[in-house]
């Protein structure tokens, strides 16, 4: 009885599974169109899945060993299945090695259930609850219904009422991982991820590369819509890695905005975004809800505006408001989910098309329409810090080594304290540099994070046409914002530059012996890594080489390098300034304390600002460039070679 | 909201510290208060150049287009709009208080509203209703008093800060907006052909001295009310002995000689 029962549940399951499919993927099409690969990233895909995502879900390695022995199980006992079963292949082989995959699937399906004992509050519940009992059930049911095949049970053991039984358990099973796979239940994280890193909008991500700067809206399309409305003016590809979500919460425990109770959670974004690809509310979502908002009150659809600023739609236009852009979602997510442009998608539309920047935002926007700068300064204060340090100018030099970028710190009375720093530490190694002066503009990047992408076409482009102007081999800026803007999102408006932060320059003037340092002297320090220097750009390394070159040792906090947590000072949040239950920076300051440093090694304006924002007593904040040139020796002659501090306090890694 | 018939003038403004074109912040506060009464279907009322992009900075408040009569650097806009708003129909005219570019004489509200013949308040802070040809208004006056008048339509009213922030203007509206040109007789303005014009001097500032010694006296000192001094209230006068008091007044100011 089972040899005709099972063939028709499998391929019945099966047909089901191709129909929600291509249900799925006409959903997924309603959104407009990207160019993919389409052969390319489906061959690429075994790769990006095996190699890419697997180190992502490997710095859990218990949950990468369950996975790995879950889905490899699974997807080789279903295989065989539907040989053995489907085909009616009665071999003893096969029958042993489908024996073997449920046994490895089993084991995998007990850890999951283990996992789901008590689960941390970032895991979803409801259906995620189920998925270990249908993973047991199926694995399980094919064991004892292959046993027969392999020869160890005879084959009409167990009569009707154990064939009844295992048809149940494998109707389940297979409903929940074959069809459940694409009628939206837990298991479509496997086919819409499997899709997703075939298609992925950053196919650059994959093999080791990086891919992090907004990608431009074509202005000169006045077809095209100025940001997202509806969930449909998403590029398609986006709704599909909306779908590829596996609901795990990784990017929640590590949200700056969630931890501090603001209304935001990556992960329910991401399923809210899937609630208004397919229609519906939010009432089934199991995981924890934006802080402060209840669950079930927002519903959507993918012709229906995401937003509605009068009253309640599919998300609240604070919950966009509240992301600082840190990206810590997107390095989490062992999907490859792009939840920042997503954010930035939405938010476009918000300031393009409604005009809705919140709180300081319509001014911030506003002033660097009129003024280059989002304080409102007059443009030609933008080098009075360095009235009394007779700047080379590029307007008088034309060619240089170095362009370095002042940013709009210029304006900042606590920033230009860096800049001069920096500027001595130039001296110091007689670099050939000069400064843009008044022709610099602010980069843009404030104005892009807050959805303002013309005026952020505008900066750029100005600045562009003045760069354009004279040569020069190298950007440098103290600004980490600005560095990644000018190295990662002028490309595409035709600025191709090769950008330096200021702690990799100074890394290499001193690996070249160009400084002549001292030792650090105080107490220990601490670094903390600006998000869109270390996550954007990968760069961890040569401020803690710095840091070392000058003596200090760094404490480094539980939070640090890939996993930094952010100052609360990125993408406009500061600006907009979503209320939450405590203040981002504090939670940070947090985190300094626990080191134990008296002082804070910075390297970004906007961290200096946040953290200093924070009532005392604190550690003090300190830019990596001030570190370096307190302990400047003043150049001896030229013509001697410089007494050689001490050899370790040279050694670049 | 109302079914009123309101038009908006606006004027290409500067920033004050980059001197960047710009839409008008007064002007803007106008729209804005327009916006709140009549919503999109608010007109907008331009005279000058309509290539001028700025101009798109108050069609981005979410108004869908703007009139402009056409007219040349320089030439005057006072005879153009006054024969405009004799035209339009219009029965509540909103104007900033002063342009930021060009003359900026803040005249322009008193004397269109002395060529239409129309009540003029200033400082137009809200208009609170209209009805039966009536609107009841709070005007703007100092230290955030507010005045409640009752003004006949057609009025003009021009605003100043008291007036509600304007909106963010938006890219996309700004882009679609449409500025309708519409030629109109060019009047040479002859008072501006033949005046020179000269940077304002800052006004010099009396230096204020605190002579308070406790906290309470400089709180008072801080807040109270500049005080004339002199002045006296006439009530209940008649018209001869009222007008013969303004106009010793007016001598004794030295206004009239």
């Amino acid at each position: 009885m089972l040899n005709t029962l099972l063939p028709i549940l499998l391929f019945a399951a099966l047909g089901l599974a191709v129909l929600g499919a291509g249900k799925r993927f006409l959903m997924w099409r309603r959104g407009r169109p990207a160019k993919v690969d389409w052969l390319g990233g489906l061959l690429a895909m075994p790769r990006r899945y095996l190699v890419d995502l697997h180190h992502v879900v490997e710095r859990d390695k218990y949950m990468s060993r369950t996975h790995v022995a879950t889905a490899g199980g699974f997807v080789l006992a279903a295989l065989l299945a539907i040989v053995v079963h489907g085909f009616g292949l009665h071999n003893r082989i096969l029958g042993f090695a489908l024996l073997g995959a449920c046994v490895l699937m089993f084991v995998g399906a007990l850890f999951v259930a283990k996992r789901r004992r008590n689960p941390p509050a970032r895991l979803s519940k409801g259906p995620w609850n189920r998925l270990p009992k249908s993973l047991l059930m199926f694995s399980v049911s094919f064991f004892i219904a292959t046993l027969p095949v392999a020869g160890v049970l005879p084959a009409d053991f167990g009569g009707w009422m154990l064939a009844a039984v295992l048809a149940v358990g494998v109707a389940w099973g297979v409903s929940e991982l074959f069809f459940g796979m694409t009628w939206g239940g837990p298991m479509k994280h496997a086919f819409a991820g499997a899709l997703h890193l075939a298609w992925h909008r950053r196919s650059e991500r994959f093999g080791g590369g990086r891919s992090t700067g907004l990608k431009a809206l074509d202005l000169d399309d006045r077809q095209a819509p100025l940001g997202v409305e509806k969930p449909t003016d998403f590029t398609w590809n986006q709704l599909l890695g909306f779908d590829a979500c596996v609901q795990c919460g990784k990017c929640e425990a590590a949200c700056p905005a969630f931890a501090a109770g603001q209304p935001l959670n990556p992960k329910k974004l991401i399923q809210d975004m899937v609630v208004g690809l397919a229609g519906g509310s939010d009432a089934k979502f199991a995981g924890s809800p934006y802080p402060g908002k209840a669950i079930g009150e927002h519903s959507g659809g993918p012709h229906l505006p995401i937003v509605n600023l009068g009253g309640k739609a599919l998300v609240d236009a604070e919950t966009l408001w509240s992301c600082t852009t840190c990206r810590a979602c997107v390095e989490e997510c062992p999907m490859m989910i792009e939840h920042v442009d997503a954010i930035v998608d939405m938010r476009r539309h918000l300031t393009l098309e409604k005009g809705a920047t919140p709180n300081k935002g319509a001014e911030v926007l506003d002033n660097l329409i009129a003024t280059d700068n989002p304080g409102g300064f007059a443009p030609g204060g933008r080098l009075n810090w360095a009235a009394d340090l007779d700047l080379p100018l590029m307007s008088e030099k034309k060619s240089v080594d170095v362009l370095f970028w002042v940013g709009d710190g210029a304006f900042d009375m606590r920033n230009q304290r860096t800049l001069r720093a920096f500027v001595k530490v130039l001296k110091a190694a007689n670099v050939d540099f000069a400064v843009l002066g008044l022709e610099e503009r602010d980069s843009g990047d404030v104005a892009r994070r807050l959805g303002d992408e013309a005026t952020f076409q505008a900066l750029a482009k100005r600045n562009i046409a003045s760069m354009s102007q004279y040569r020069f081999n190298k950007i440098v800026s103290c600004d980490p914002h600005s560095f990644h803007v000018l190295k990662n999102e002028y490309g595409e408006l035709g600025g191709h530059y090769q950008v330096l932060h200021h702690s990799t320059y100074m890394d290499e003037l001193i690996g070249a012996e160009k400084l002549n340092l001292g030792q650090h002297k105080g107490g220990s320090v601490t670094y903390h890594d600006p998000c869109y220097l270390g996550r954007y750009n990968g760069e961890y390394e040569a401020p803690r080489a710095v840091l070392k070159a000058i003596g200090i040792e760094v404490k480094e906090m539980e939070r640090s390098g890939f996993r930094s947590r952010c100052c609360g000072g990125g993408g406009g949040a500061p600006i907009t300034d979503i209320p939450g239950k405590q203040r981002i920076p504090d939670m940070r300051m947090v985190d300094i304390q626990q080191t134990g440093a008296e002082l804070v090694a910075v390297g970004c304006p906007q961290c200096t600002a946040m953290l200093e924002g924070v009532v005392e007593p604190r550690p003090q904040i300190k830019d990596i460039a001030e570190l370096v040139a307190d302990v400047l020796l003043e150049a001896p002659a030229p013509a001697k070679k410089p007494v050689p501090a001490k050899p370790e306090a040279l050694e670049v890694h | 909201m109302t079914d009123l018939n309101i038009i908006t003038l606006v004027s290409v403004g500067a920033h004050p510290t980059s001197g960047r074109a710009r839409r008008a912040e007064q002007d803007a506060r106008a729209v804005e208060l327009g916006l709140r009464l009549a919503g999109e279907r608010l007109q907008l009322l331009h005279a000058g150049d309509p290539r001028e992009e700025t101009l798109r900075a108050y069609l981005g408040m979410g108004l869908g287009e703007m009139a402009v009569l056409e007219q040349p650097p320089g030439a005057d806009a006072l005879p153009v709009l006054a024969d405009y708003l004799r035209h339009a129909g219009a029965q509540l005219v909103l104007t900033g208080s002063q342009a930021e570019t060009g003359e900026g004489s803040g005249m322009l509200p008193f004397l269109l509203a002395e060529q239409l013949g129309w009540p003029l308040v200033v400082g137009l802070a809200e208009v609170e209703k209209i009805e039966k040809g009536q609107a009841q208004v709070l005007q703007a006056l100092p230290r955030g008093q507010r005045r409640r008048l009752k003004v006949r339509l057609p009025f003009i009213a021009s605003v100043d800060n008291a007036a509600p922030a304007a909106r963010q203007s938006a890219f996309g509206p700004a882009r679609r907006g449409q500025l309708q040109a519409s030629e109109v007789a060019i009047v040479d303005d002859s008072l501006l052909a033949e005046a020179q014009l000269q940077a304002a001097r800052p006004r010099p500032k009396r230096l204020k001295v605190i002579k308070a010694k406790t906290g309470a006296e400089r709180m008072k000192a801080a807040t109270a009310k500049a005080s004339g001094g002199g002045g006296q209230v006439l009530k209940d006068v008649s018209a001869q002995a009222g007008a013969e008091a303004i106009f010793k007044l007016l001598v004794e100011e030295g206004v009239l000689r």
